[in-house]
């Protein structure tokens, strides 16, 4: 607009690049935020749902100003919705220990002292996260029938080790990679030993290495429906099996659903939020910084 | 600017490796064994165990009915139109959602990568639908957004005579994708967002100096530039997207008829509703096939990235 004539003279070797123009930047503001709340708002309006009373949930037009009341979250925690909620942090912590215990020293075997074929291995790994779930279902379940194993949370503990585990060594490798190898010639001069070599060395460049990992296994473990609802039926059975409860559901249930979902989904969330910088890497196996 | 990074290197990539006698090298490899041995038994078994039981004839509600029935059970699923139209709905579902959200989230990164108010608190509210359970998500979206009475987006729509359409019943494949682009437009637009940092501004400014247009530079300097890193997203959400499940059974169970069944809803149908073992692992067999196409290429992207980090 006017601010180009100002300059004339320079306005013809870079136009665009005369001066800053307050209103494109107030409009690329005003666009990211309208694109941010367009993505948001399907969560935005699942919490304030949860908040209204059920006839304020399910109402034309949608109820935007209301007092917020706790009544469905009392509902859905009075109600049967605890131990499921139990059973999903079960799963995930214990699976998430088992991918650490067992994925560090992989990682460490694969980053700090190669074996033979290191490529072919960590190739291997990978590959079997791949594989579609669809393809072990029908045997995991009927290996999990002559185990007594159907409905039992162990199953579900042993499968997200398995989904999460290939995730975190190559993960955990990309971060025990970036420890210089001069560090370790330098401890070994200093007579450090095995011991010394993990404390000083390993632990402080692994430490966000694990927290990416802890956070790419409570998303992936936390949110997974296919074998959870397909091995487990009622005592083992985690938030998302909840859920499928009110898949035809009945008269006034918007503000319970709503509630339900916003707990289900609040762990990943925090976590997600908390850890932003773990996210990329974690889910990219390490590939992307 | 990322100082310079060291990643996938071959076997014998420390000078230590060379030293190794047997005694060392079989030191070097006990830590990798318990991972390994774990990975392969409960990978591997029962994916030998779906081959193996998709040539017999077995169905769970048939006690005794477990007979070797060579290639029949491919043979009626491959003639059978329920596994076209499924194989059709997997391929439709996973390149719709796959190109839809990779170019929204090639927008939405080119958009965050420049300084504005409030950039963290909406890189943070663009994210959450990735992190939201995507079995509460499908429920939300089909009850509270997309109701034909109650639905806010169906109230939102109706000054423009779409109020009361329902769309998960009329338009269920449209539905499904609209859900998994939401899902996973926040993951690509991580992704190419992290190329797009990685990029050296300084080479940015001098072409613009040099007199090139914005969308000259974008089109032949940040295009090339965040390529692998937009087919790093694009092969890993397809690996994803291939498998999508909760949506569809949350919203549609596979329908109307059979308009939302992809292979994994029709495996999960034949076994557990027909529990057909012996047709489940024929069509898991196929559904490993069509993965491997995919993921040999996203292994391969994924090589190339590590070697780009490094040069850096």
């Amino acid at each position: 607009m006017n601010v180009a004539t100002t300059q004339p003279a320079e306005s013809v070797a870079t136009p665009r690049r005369a001066a800053p123009f307050p209103t494109a930047k107030v409009g690329r503001t005003a666009l990211a935020w309208v694109v941010a709340f367009i993505f948001f708002f399907p969560v935005l309006w699942m919490v304030l749902e949860g908040f209204k009373q059920e006839t304020q949930a399910a109402s034309i037009p949608p109820t935007i100003f209301f007092t917020p009341t706790l009544s469905a979250y009392q509902e859905v925690l009075s109600r049967d919705f605890p131990p499921f909620f139990i059973n999903s942090a079960i799963a995930t912590i214990f699976s998430t220990f088992l991918v650490i215990v067992l994925g560090l020293p992989a990682a460490y075997a694969l980053a700090i002292r190669p074996v033979k074929k290191t490529r072919d291995v960590l190739f291997f790994f990978i590959s079997t996260r791949f594989l579609p779930f669809a393809a072990s279902l029908v045997p995991l379940y009927i290996l999990a029938k002559n185990l007594h194993l159907l409905d039992n949370i162990l199953a579900l503990i042993i499968i997200y080790t398995t989904i999460n585990l290939p995730l975190g060594v190559w993960l955990l490798r990309s971060f025990l990679l970036e420890i210089p190898n001069d560090l370790f010639e330098a401890a070994r001069v200093d007579g450090a030993g095995l011991y010394d070599e993990l404390v000083r060395i390993i632990l402080p460049v692994v430490t966000p290495g694990l927290a990416a990992t802890a956070l790419i296994c409570l998303i992936f473990s936390w949110n997974e429906f296919f074998y959870a609802v397909n091995l487990t039926s009622s005592i083992a059975a985690t938030s998302p099996i909840f859920l499928v409860g009110f898949i035809s559901g009945r008269g006034l249930f918007y503000a319970k659903l709503s509630a339900a979902a916003t707990l289900a989904s609040l762990p990943v969330l925090l976590a997600g939020f908390i850890a932003q910088r773990q996210l990329i890497r974690g889910l990219t196996m390490g590939a992307v910084k | 600017m990322a100082e310079p990074t060291v990643a996938v290197r071959g076997a014998p990539a420390r000078p230590r490796a060379a030293e190794a006698t047997a005694r060392d090298s079989w030191l070097r490899r006990i830590p990798l064994l318990p991972a390994l041995v774990y990975v392969i038994l409960v990978t591997q078994i029962p994916f030998l165990l779906t081959i193996f039981y998709s040539f017999f004839s077995w169905n769970l509600l048939r006690p005794g009915s477990f007979q070797f029935a060579g290639l029949e059970n491919y043979a009626i699923v491959l003639t059978h139109s329920s596994f076209r139209i499924a194989l059709g709905n997997t391929v439709v579902l996973t390149l719709g959602a796959v190109l839809i959200s990779v170019v929204l989230g090639l927008a939405v990164a080119t958009m965050l990568n420049r300084e504005f108010f409030g950039r963290g608190v909406v890189r943070t509210l663009l994210i959450a639908p990735f992190l939201v359970m995507p079995t509460a998500a499908a429920l939300i979206w089909k009850d509270t957004l997309l109701n034909p009475v109650f639905g806010v987006v169906n109230y939102a729509l109706s000054p423009i005579g779409l109020g009361h359409v329902d769309f998960v019943n009329r338009f269920p494949m449209a539905t499904i994708i609209t859900i998994e682009v939401w899902r996973w437009t926040p993951f690509m637009m991580l992704i190419i967002l992290a190329g797009l940092q990685s990029q050296n501004t300084d080479v940015l400014e001098a072409a613009g100096v040099d007199g090139a247009r914005p969308f000259e530079i974008f089109r032949y300097m940040t295009l090339p530039f965040i390529r692998p890193y937009i087919e790093l997203g694009a092969l890993l959400g397809s690996l994803f997207i291939i498998q999508t499940f909760d949506s569809i059974f949350m919203m549609t169970q596979g329908g109307p008829g059979q308009a939302t069944t992809n292979l994994p809803f029709l495996l999960y149908l034949v076994a557990f509703q027909g529990f057909d073992i012996g047709q489940a692992s024929a069509i898991g067999v196929m559904a490993v096939i069509l993965t491997m196409i995919v993921a040999t290429l996203a292994l391969r992207t994924l090589f190339t990235i590590f070697i780009v980090e490094a040069r850096r």
